[in-house]
C-alpha cells in the first residue's frame, strides 16, 4: 500500500532518520517501536507529509508522492492520524470535533454553509449521519454533546481516533494511542483497533510502548533505534532478535 | 371495559393489537442518534419471521430460550417469538459473569440463547462446554464477531431470513402454534437474584402476568398513549411486567435507551408518562440536582431553595388533592414557572402521570422531594412470586413509611409470627425444578413473603425487614434488631451508600459503612481535602467525623421508638472497599448479602466488639478482567455516643 524507501531526515545536525525503508501492506496492523528518540514519530510525520525527508521517496498506492505535497493533500489521499498529545478542539463538543474530520468530504462553500440552506443542509445531514456511525462504533453516545475539554483523557483519545476515522482514511496512523490509559481502557482501544481493521478495512500503523499490547495486536513490527531500522518482522521473530534486545536492554559498549 | 378472555397469551395479544392498531407505534429504539419507531404491524412482521426462523431451527414446545442483553426491541421480540411456539423465554441478567450464567443455563436446560452482542457471545462460548443442552447462540449485533467460527453461532437477521422462507413453505405454522397456547401455560421463568444461595427460577403463567397487569392497568388508569423507558434489566420481574406484560395489555409505547450510559439523556428526550425506578435511581437523580445546585450562581441557588421550601410545604398536599389557600397556590404557581417546571423538564420527569419506587425502602426526604415537585411517585410492594403487584399506595393516600393497600384481587394477611402473606391471581406456579423451595414458600395459594410487617391503622401495609433477619440484641432490654430497617435509615444519608449492621445476640449494634464516593468526594473537594482513591478517602478522620454525625442523627431518631431504642449504633468502621456484586457482597440488584459479608469480614466484625480502635485488613478483590488482587489497609473503628432512649427514660 505504501512504501517508504531510503528515507533520511535531518534537523540541522540532528539525524532523525537515516536510510529507513518501510513497506506497509494493505490490511495489516503494523507497530513501530523503539526507545525514546528513535525517530518513530518523525517517521509518521514523514508518512503523512508533515516533514519532507532530504532523501528517499514515498510511494502511496503505486504513485510516487510529489516533493512538496502539503499534509492536507496527503490527508485527501486517504491518510489520517492521531497525535501523541491529544490535539482536539477542547471547547467544542464531541460531535463537532468529529464533524471537523468530515471537512474533506464536504462539498459546499463557506457562503452556502453559513446560510445552511439547500445543498449545504443536505450535505451537513449526510456528514452527520456518517459521524453517527462512528459514534456508534466507538460507543461514545453518552458524550455526544459534552465539550471535549471536560472528558477524561481516555475518552479524549477515543474522540481523537473518531475524528481520524471520520475522514474515511485507507491508512490510519496512531501515535501512542494507549499512552496514559489504564488496563481496561487499553483493552477497549485494542478491540477498537482490531475492529477498525476488520469492519472498515483500514490499514493501521501505530506507535506504542506497551510491549504486551504490541505483541498482542500487531501483525508486524518495525523496530527503530537512533534513526535506523534494526528489525522488521512478525512479533515472535522480532522478540528474539539480538539487535532489538540490545537496543532495549542496553549493551556494553566495546570502547567504553 | 371487559377484557376478551380469549386473549390469554402474549402472542394472541400481539395479533390482536396488530389488527386493531397496525400503525400505532409499539416500540422505539435510539439508533445512530435518532429515535427509530416501530409500529405494531412492523413488530408483528419481525416477530413472525423470528418465530418461524426459530421453528426452522427446531425450537419446540416446552424448550427454554435464554435472553441476554440490554433492553433491545429485538430481545423483546425474541421473548414473544419463543412464546408463539410454546417455548419458554428465560431472561438472564446481562451483567452476570459467565459462571453465574452457566448455573442458570444449565438449570433451565436452555436449548437456544438469543443475545445482544459480542460480550454475551464470549461469555456463552466460555461456558458452552459445560452446558451440553445449549445448541445455538443467536446474536443481534454482528460487530466484532466476524472471525468467530463456532458452528452454533447465528445472526438474528439470518434466522429471520430463514424464517421468512420457512413461513412461505408452511404458511399456517405460525398461527396454528399461537392458537395452541393457553393462559395457564408457563410463560416465562425469571431467576431471582437471591440474597442467599443459588438463584431460584420463578415460573409464571400467562394468566399470572396478564391478569395482574390488567388489574394494575385498570386501577392506575394507564392508557395506550403512555410512554415508558425500558432501562432496567430484562431478567428482573419489574421490567417484565412494565415493559412486557403491561405493554401488551395497555398497548402503550416502550422506548429502549441508546446505551446504559445514556439513560439520563434518553429519559430527558422521551419524557415518559409512566416510570419506574428503584430508590437508588431516585437518589442518584436527586444527588445530581443537589450537586449542580451547589455549583450554581448565588441568585439561582437562593431561588431554588426558596421555591423548594414552598414546594415542601405545599406540593405534597396539592398532589393529594387538598386545598392549600390562595397565597400558597400563587407561590406554588410561581415556583412552578421558575423552578419545578424547568427542573422536571430537565430531568425528563415533566410528563409523568404515574411513577413507582420499589425494591427497597426510600428515604422520606427523597420521596417527599419528588412528590413536592408534583411528580406522582408512589411506593409499590411487590415480589417476583406475585408477578410484582401486591400493594400500591392509592392516589391521595401516599405516606412515606407505608407501601399502601392491596391491589385488586390481592389478599394480604399477617402470620402470627409477623410475616406478610398474600394470595393473588399473580401467584407463581412454583420454582422450576425446586419443589422443596416451592413447598416452603407456597402454602394453599398463600405466599410466604419472608418480609416482616404489619397493617397500620389506615389499612396500609408497612414493611419492617426480612422476617428471618429480625432478631434481638443481647442487651438488658433484649431490644429488637431489624438490620435492614437500620441500614435503610443509614442509607437515607446522602453520604452513606451502603451499610451493614451487626447486633444479633451481641451486646450492642455495630455497623460497616460504605461512603458514597460521589457525594463525599464532592464534600471533600469543597473543603480542599485531597484524596487519591476510595480507600484513601474512606480512611480520612474528617470523613469519619462526617459519618459519625450522620449516625448520631439516626440514633436520635431510633431513640424515639421504644422498640428500637436499644438498637442504636455504638461503633462503626468505614470499609476499605466498596461492596461489589462481582465479589459476591451484593446481589445483582444491589442488595447487601449480609451473611456473606459477615463471614467474609469475620475479623472486622470481631474487632467491632473488641477493645482496639484499629484493625488491619487484607482483602482479596476480583478485578473486572477476572484477575485477583490483594488490598491492604488499616481500618479505624469509631465509637458513637448514643442517646438516652426517651421512652425508657420516661418509664
Amino acid at each position: 500500500m505504501l512504501q517508504a524507501q531510503h528515507i533520511s531526515l535531518a534537523f540541522g545536525a540532528v539525524q532523525a532518520l537515516s536510510d529507513v525503508s518501510v513497506d506497509i501492506y494493505a490490511g495489516e496492523i503494523l507497530a513501530i517501536i523503539g526507545p525514546n528518540g528513535a525517530g518513530k514519530t518523525s517517521l509518521l510525520n514523514v508518512i503523512n507529509g508533515m516533514y519532507h525527508p532530504q532523501r528517499g521517496r514515498i510511494v502511496f498506492q503505486g504513485v510516487e508522492r510529489g516533493k512538496h505535497l502539503r499534509p492536507y493533500q496527503v490527508a485527501r489521499q486517504g491518510i489520517a492520524r492521531t497525535f501523541q498529545n491529544v490535539a482536539l478542539f477542547k471547547g467544542m463538543s464531541t460531535l463537532d470535533n468529529l464533524m471537523t474530520g468530515r471537512v474533506l468530504h464536504m462539498h459546499t462553500g463557506l457562503f452556502s454553509q453559513a446560510l445552511y440552506w439547500g445543498r449545504a443542509r443536505r450535505d451537513e445531514e449526510r456528514q452527520r449521519a456518517y459521524v453517527e456511525t462512528i459514534v456508534d462504533f466507538l460507543e461514545i453516545e453518552a458524550i455526544r454533546k459534552t465539550p471535549v475539554g471536560r472528558l477524561p483523557y481516555g475518552l479524549q483519545k477515543r474522540v481523537e481516533l473518531g475524528r481520524a476515522l471520520a475522514a474515511e482514511p485507507v491508512l490510519l496512523l496512531l501515535d501512542e494511542p494507549m499512552a496514559g490509559m489504564n488496563v481496561e481502557e487499553k483493552a477497549d482501544m485494542c478491540r477498537f483497533i482490531f475492529d477498525i481493521r476488520d469492519e472498515f478495512g483500514i490499514t493501521c500503523v501505530l506507535i506504542e510502548h506497551d510491549m504486551g499490547v504490541v505483541m498482542d495486536i500487531s501483525d508486524r513490527l518495525v523496530v527503530l533505534d537512533y534513526g535506523r531500522k534494526i528489525a522488521d518482522g512478525p512479533p515472535d521473530v522480532v522478540r528474539t532478535d539480538q539487535a532489538v534486545i540490545n537496543a532495549y536492554l542496553g549493551v556494553a559498549q566495546a570502547d567504553a | 371495559m371487559p377484557h376478551d378472555s380469549r386473549l390469554d397469551t402474549f402472542p394472541k395479544l400481539l395479533l390482536d393489537r396488530t389488527q386493531q392498531h397496525p400503525h400505532k407505534i409499539a416500540m422505539r429504539e435510539k439508533d445512530l442518534g435518532i429515535w427509530q419507531a416501530c409500529t405494531w404491524r412492523q413488530m408483528y412482521e419481525e416477530v413472525r419471521a423470528l418465530a418461524c426462523g426459530l421453528a426452522a431451527m427446531g425450537l419446540a414446545r416446552g424448550d427454554k430460550v435464554a435472553i441476554i442483553g440490554d433492553n433491545r426491541p429485538q430481545l423483546y421480540w425474541a421473548m414473544v417469538a419463543a412464546q408463539c411456539l410454546g417455548a419458554v423465554p428465560v431472561p438472564l441478567y446481562q451483567d452476570a459473569v459467565a459462571e453465574e450464567m452457566q448455573f442458570v443455563l444449565e438449570h433451565a436446560e436452555t436449548r437456544f440463547a438469543v443475545v445482544e452482542e459480542q460480550e454475551q457471545v464470549d461469555k456463552l462460548l466460555a461456558v458452552q462446554a459445560r452446558c451440553p443442552k445449549l445448541e445455538a447462540i443467536i446474536y443481534d449485533d454482528p460487530r466484532g464477531l466476524r472471525h468467530y467460527r463456532s458452528p452454533c453461532l447465528q445472526a438474528l437477521a439470518a434466522v429471520q431470513e430463514q424464517g421468512r422462507r420457512f413461513d412461505a413453505e408452511h404458511p399456517h405454522y405460525f398461527d396454528e402454534h399461537i392458537a395452541q397456547g393457553h393462559g395457564a401455560d408457563l410463560a416465562v421463568i425469571l431467576y431471582t437474584s437471591g440474597t442467599t444461595g443459588r438463584p431460584k427460577g420463578v415460573m409464571l403463567s400467562f394468566d399470572n402476568i396478564i391478569v395482574t397487569s390488567r388489574n394494575a392497568v385498570s386501577r392506575e388508569g394507564l392508557r395506550d398513549d403512555e410512554e415508558i423507558l425500558a432501562y432496567l434489566p430484562m431478567a428482573w420481574v419489574g421490567d417484565h411486567i412494565f415493559s412486557y406484560g403491561q405493554f401488551y395489555c395497555a398497548g402503550f409505547t416502550v422506548n429502549c435507551p441508546e446505551s446504559s450510559a445514556t439513560i439520563l439523556q434518553d429519559l430527558h428526550e422521551i419524557g415518559p408518562t409512566y416510570f419506574f425506578a428503584p430508590p437508588r435511581i431516585w437518589e442518584n437523580i436527586l444527588t445530581t440536582v443537589m450537586i449542580r445546585m451547589e455549583d450554581a450562581a448565588w441568585l439561582k441557588r437562593k431561588m431554588f431553595h426558596f421555591c423548594m421550601g414552598v414546594a415542601q410545604r405545599v406540593g405534597a398536599r396539592k398532589l393529594a388533592g387538598q386545598s392549600v389557600g390562595l397565597r400558597d397556590t400563587l407561590l406554588y404557581a410561581l415556583g412552578h414557572g421558575l423552578v419545578y417546571g424547568p427542573l422536571k423538564d430537565n430531568l425528563g420527569l415533566g410528563r409523568i402521570r404515574l411513577a413507582y419506587t420499589a425494591g427497597e425502602a426510600i428515604g422520606p426526604e427523597i420521596f417527599t422531594f419528588y412528590r413536592s415537585l408534583g411528580i406522582n411517585v408512589k411506593q409499590l410492594y411487590g415480589m417476583t412470586e406475585a408477578s410484582v403487584f401486591v400493594c400500591v399506595q392509592p392516589d391521595g393516600e401516599v405516606r412515606p413509611d407505608t407501601v399502601g393497600t392491596p391491589m385488586p384481587e390481592v389478599e394480604v394477611n399477617i402470620s402470627p409470627e409477623g410475616e406478610v402473606l398474600f394470595r393473588s391471581p399473580g401467584v407463581f406456579l412454583g420454582y422450576y425444578k425446586n419443589p422443596q423451595a416451592t413447598v416452603e414458600t407456597l402454602e394453599d395459594g398463600w405466599v410466604h413473603s419472608g418480609d416482616a410487617g404489619y397493617i397500620d391503622a389506615h389499612g396500609h401495609l408497612k414493611i419492617i425487614d426480612r422476617a428471618r433477619d429480625v432478631s434481638r440484641v443481647a442487651d438488658a432490654n433484649r431490644s429488637l434488631f431489624a438490620p435492614r430497617y437500620l441500614e435503610n435509615k443509614l442509607k437515607f444519608s446522602p453520604f452513606i451508600k451502603e451499610a451493614v449492621v451487626h447486633g444479633q445476640e451481641r451486646p450492642f449494634v455495630g455497623a460497616f459503612i460504605n461512603i458514597d464516593l460521589e457525594a463525599v468526594g464532592n464534600w471533600a473537594e469543597r473543603r480542599g481535602l485531597a484524596y487519591t482513591s476510595y480507600t484513601d478517602l474512606a480512611a480520612r478522620p474528617e470523613v469519619y467525623d462526617l459519618v459519625q454525625g450522620e449516625i448520631a442523627r439516626v440514633n436520635a431518631s431510633l431513640a424515639d421508638d421504644p422498640q428500637m431504642a436499644g438498637a442504636q449504633i455504638r461503633r462503626f468502621l468505614i470499609l476499605h472497599k466498596e461492596l461489589d456484586p462481582d465479589d459476591g457482597e451484593l446481589t445483582r440488584t444491589r442488595k447487601v448479602r449480609r451473611r456473606f459479608v459477615a463471614e467474609k469480614y469475620t475479623d472486622l466484625v470481631e474487632a467491632l466488639y473488641g477493645p482496639d480502635d484499629r484493625v488491619p485488613v487484607e482483602a482479596q478483590v476480583v478485578f473486572e478482567d477476572g484477575r485477583h488482587g490483594t488490598l491492604k489497609a488499616d481500618l479505624l473503628i469509631r465509637d458513637v455516643s448514643h442517646e438516652t432512649p426517651v421512652a425508657v427514660a420516661k418509664g
